[in-house]
């Protein structure tokens, strides 16, 4: 499909996607968004780059086939899952360290949580880019 | 030949996957043997770590005299075997995959004998099935091998299932898994109610493993295995895990009437079965996986009273039957190896070209035969001493025992006298002696049966004693294991053995085509099992015919079909409670999305346009995410919405594939989804209003909502509970997302190669 407007929207739409579903990503543990919605975005970005261009330059946008990053994805949710286990805390449960915290100011919280945030993110993308693309792939 | 791996002969059996097995083994034993001391001083060990301690499940491992002396044979008969497997299968392609499959089922077994927990030995159990299914299939490219490790596989697995039933129940009687607070307990277990169920679930696990009639025949059918699994796991070790554990559990089962009747009845029918087919084989390597079965028989026979004498003679005969046994199969694994058939007719005159493996044979065979002073003489006379002292019936059990061990004798002068004495090898096949590692084995564990026969003391504290006190309890008398006994009944016994053991070997080969004749018309339970799995996937594929058509929509029909009347019958059972409906106050917002999903459905229904109908869905789901909204569920909103979007995406992609929406077939179709569609919905809208029109329980909302902030550090409670205190669920969630994804792109992608 060959749309100028397309064309150029895209790359902005799908540069503005992508920053949006980071930005759900890290927002979501206080307000909505969250890994889940921030994959989606994510994944809506590249959908419309892939139908404005073809999956080709989707996959070359990827640079990593979407079932590694689907892969990649679990195995960061595994590992923040391990997290807590190496540090002598039960299965899954959430670690978090406040950097530059101090008795009032609670500092940048990091945690085990957002790490399996991320996982999250990458399967729900890696996931639902690997069957669209796909089924596009096989229409064409 | 699938056992005669010489031909690619590659590398030496001084590799690590070669070497590193025997080394481990003997590890092991040793460190068994630092045991023996205190074991045989009548004390136990135990060891535990905790597993998981919510299910009532621990690494807990417990060493007393039954554990102890397993340990000690399945760890030092592994030192042996491996040595001898490092030169049998070497230059074999798969030579490491070997070791390592039968050092895991070491390593299983061990762990199935010494777990104190009866869930962990279960996994063990299951481990030692899996590992042996491994190792019957090893020569996997012959379908034989690949059948009879499945035929293995499910016979005792299935036996398994019902062992872990078994000890569930046995766990919610005990209140406990561990062995040992069962075996405190005495007699609960015999008082409960549910004794009966427990009992046969649990037989039906041991006698499908310990292969005992009628679930006799995949023993015979996993000599496809390679000879040192069959000397290893199908005569010394796995096959008698079913027997550790109806002697493991004598104390807390045993002692009743059934017990005793059931266990005497198979018992002896498989072992006086078993002896007379075993006289039918022609291939030694049958020859003794039928004597194999002789010997489970005979120790479940004797695990069935609670005499002292009776539970002697099983520890005994157990030691006695491993090493000859072993010996045995590892000697038939050389002529194998070394002459390339098993066939009785072909072989004779081994003496000469093989002296060592022909005294190995000689030893073996003798403890077999029952010959003083080995240990398989004064085993024999504790099974005519411990049959006469049955409480069931005393002479009926040892008529059995004086056929089976006759039928024993003669075959032991089969296997291990007519190949090296008699006649000629065959024309064509040469035979030389084994290499030292193949001789090893045989060799030792044979001398183990004559050195235990001559110093019986030694057997009876370090190994069959504390055994014996472990099954039946310290206040019971140990018997001393002694050569002469002066003569009595079993010794009178013991020579009418010898003598019907004589004529039957000289008439063998007429009482072998007599009992062929025979054979061939009984039920043949091999063949039986193949048609029970006929039968099983002729249903399957039946079965499959119907309820998976192929086409997506009477699939739907069904889920929603099922659905609606699984729900029906909810709303019915639960009492129809008709909910007070008022007219609610609705606001603008209300009807704008009323409108949209009344619109989008009816569109939906109407058009034969399947854009149209995508654009209905999506004007319904935008209409479902605004409620989301207005009720103050964002998160829910988002994702519904991003979802909503994406489905259409993917529908315009594949919409192009798609047949035309025009409704072939039969006329009736619409009108039946209609009337599905429309109870489906209104048993949903019912059901929505049943819920909402009682009080609702918040105690858990409130619990998410106060612990959200100050134990996960987060406002959004959707988000918190997905990712920290409902975490597990969402990894549940995501691997299946990702399955899904990896299983739809393997079907994509290879229809395009294809």
């Amino acid at each position: 499909m060959k749309s100028i407007i397309l064309l150029a929207a895209t790359r902005l739409v799908m540069a503005l996607l992508l920053i949006f579903s980071v930005f759900m990503l890290l927002r979501g543990h206080n307000t909505p968004g969250g890994g889940f919605i921030g994959g989606l975005i994510g994944t809506t970005g590249f959908i419309i780059y892939a139908i404005s261009r073809g999956t080709l330059m989707a996959r070359k946008a990827l640079r990593i086939p979407p079932e590694r990053i689907a892969m990649a994805g679990f195995a960061i949710a595994l590992f923040a899952a391990l997290i807590p286990a190496f540090l002598g805390d039960g299965f899954f449960v959430g670690q978090w360290i406040f950097i530059g915290g101090t008795e009032t100011e609670k500092g940048l919280p990091i945690s085990s949580v957002l790490v399996f945030d991320i996982g999250v993110y990458l399967v729900v993308m890696g996931s639902i880019l690997t069957l669209c693309l796909a089924l596009e792939e096989e229409v064409d | 030949m699938a056992n005669n791996p010489q031909d690619i002969d590659t590398g030496s059996w001084l590799r690590p996957a070669g070497i590193l097995p025997p080394l481990l083994a003997g590890a092991l034993f040793v460190w068994f043997a630092t045991m023996i001391p205190p074991i045989a001083a009548l004390d136990t060990l135990r060891f535990v770590w905790n597993w998981v301690p919510s299910l009532g499940i621990n690494l807990s491992f417990f060493i007393d005299g039954l554990s102890l002396t397993f340990s000690l044979l399945i760890s030092g008969i592994g030192i042996l075997v491996f040595l001898y497997a490092s030169k049998y299968m070497q230059g074999h392609v798969h030579f490491a995959r070997f070791m390592l499959f039968i050092v895991l089922f070491m390593l299983s077994m061990l762990g199935l004998v010494l777990a104190d927990n009866l869930l962990t030995l279960f996994v063990f159990w299951e481990l030692t099935t899996i590992t042996s299914y491994l190792l019957i299939g090893f020569e996997h490219t012959i379908s034989k091998a690949r059948r009879n490790a499945l035929q293995a596989l499910l016979v005792t697995g299935t036996g398994g299932l019902a062992l872990l039933a078994g000890f569930i129940l046995i766990g919610t009687v005990a209140e406990t898994f561990e062995l040992s607070e069962i075996r405190a307990q005495g007699s609960v277990l015999i008082d409960s109610t549910l004794y009966l169920p427990i009992l046969i679930l649990f037989l039906a696990g041991t006698f499908t493993k310990s292969a005992q009639f009628p679930m006799h025949f995949w023993l015979p059918n996993a000599m496809a295995a390679p000879t040192p699994v069959s000397a290893y796991l199908h005569s010394a070790t796995m096959v008698k895990a079913g027997i550790y554990l109806m002697a493991r559990m004598h104390p807390s089962l045993g002692g009743t009437e059934v017990w005793l009747w059931t266990l005497t009845v198979f018992g002896a029918v498989t072992a006086v079965f078993a002896s007379v087919l075993a006289l039918k084989q022609t291939d030694l390597k049958q020859a003794l996986a039928y004597t194999t079965l002789m010997a489970l028989g005979t120790l479940t026979l004797f695990l069935a009273g609670d005499v002292s004498y009776a539970i002697t003679a099983a520890m005994t005969f157990l030691l006695v039957h491993c090493f000859y046994k072993a010996a045995l199969f590892l000697v038939v694994g050389i002529i194998d190896h070394e002459t390339g058939t098993r066939d009785i007719h072909m072989l004779g005159g081994l003496a000469r070209a093989m002296p060592v493996t022909c005294l190995a044979a000689g030893l073996a065979a003798l403890s077999m035969a029952g010959f003083p002073p080995f240990l398989g003489f004064i085993g024999k006379e504790l099974k005519y001493a411990g049959a006469l002292a049955m409480q069931s019936e005393p002479y009926l059990v040892a008529g059995a025992v004086l056929v089976s061990n006759a039928l024993m004798f003669a075959v032991a002068g089969i296997v291990s006298f007519s190949p090296f004495w008699r006649r000629h090898l065959a024309e064509g096949l040469t035979a030389h002696e084994a290499p030292w590692q193949m001789l090893a084995g045989p060799l030792i564990l044979a001398a183990c049966g004559a050195v235990f026969g001559i110093y019986p003391s030694l057997a009876a504290e370090i190994l069959v004693n504390p055994g014996v006190v472990a099954i039946a309890g310290s206040d019971v008398k140990t018997h001393e294991l002694k050569l002469w006994e002066g003569i009595n009944p079993p010794l009178i016994l013991s020579l009418a053995t010898f003598v019907l053991g004589v004529l039957i070997y000289n008439f063998h080969r007429r009482l072998r085509e007599w009992i062929t004749g025979v054979a061939q018309h009984l039920i043949s339970f091999d063949r039986g099992w193949d048609q029970v799995l006929e039968g099983l996937k002729g249903f399957a594929i039946w079965q499959t015919q119907i309820v998976q058509s192929g086409y997506l929509r009477r699939y739907l029909f069904l889920i929603f079909f099922t659905l609606s009347i699984g729900l029906a019958g909810m709303i019915w059972w639960r009492g129809p409670i008709l909910p007070t409906l008022e007219w609610p106050m609705l606001l603008v917002k209300h009807w704008v999305v009323i409108v949209l999903i009344v619109a989008g459905s009816m569109l939906t229904l109407t058009t034969s346009s399947r854009v149209a109908a995508i654009a209905g869905l999506g004007a319904a789901g935008i209409g479902v995410a605004l409620i989301f909204i207005i009720f103050g569920a964002p998160d829910v909103a988002i994702t519904q919405l991003l979802v909503d979007t994406l489905v259409v995406v993917l529908f315009a992609s594949a919409a192009l594939k798609l047949p035309f929406l025009e409704p072939t077939g039969r006329k009736l179709r619409r009108p039946l989804d209609a009337i599905l569609a429309l109870s489906v919905g209104t048993i949903i809208s019912l059901i929505m209003l049943i819920v909402t029109d009682g009080p609702v329980d918040r105690s858990l909302t409130t619990y998410f909502e106060e612990a959200s902030w100050t134990e996960a550090f987060g406002r959004n409670i959707v988000n918190v509970i997905l990712v920290d205190f409902r975490a597990l669920d969402t990894f549940g969630e995501i691997a299946v997302v990702v399955i899904a994804a990896l299983g739809a792109y393997a079907i994509l992608k290879g229809r395009q190669t294809a």
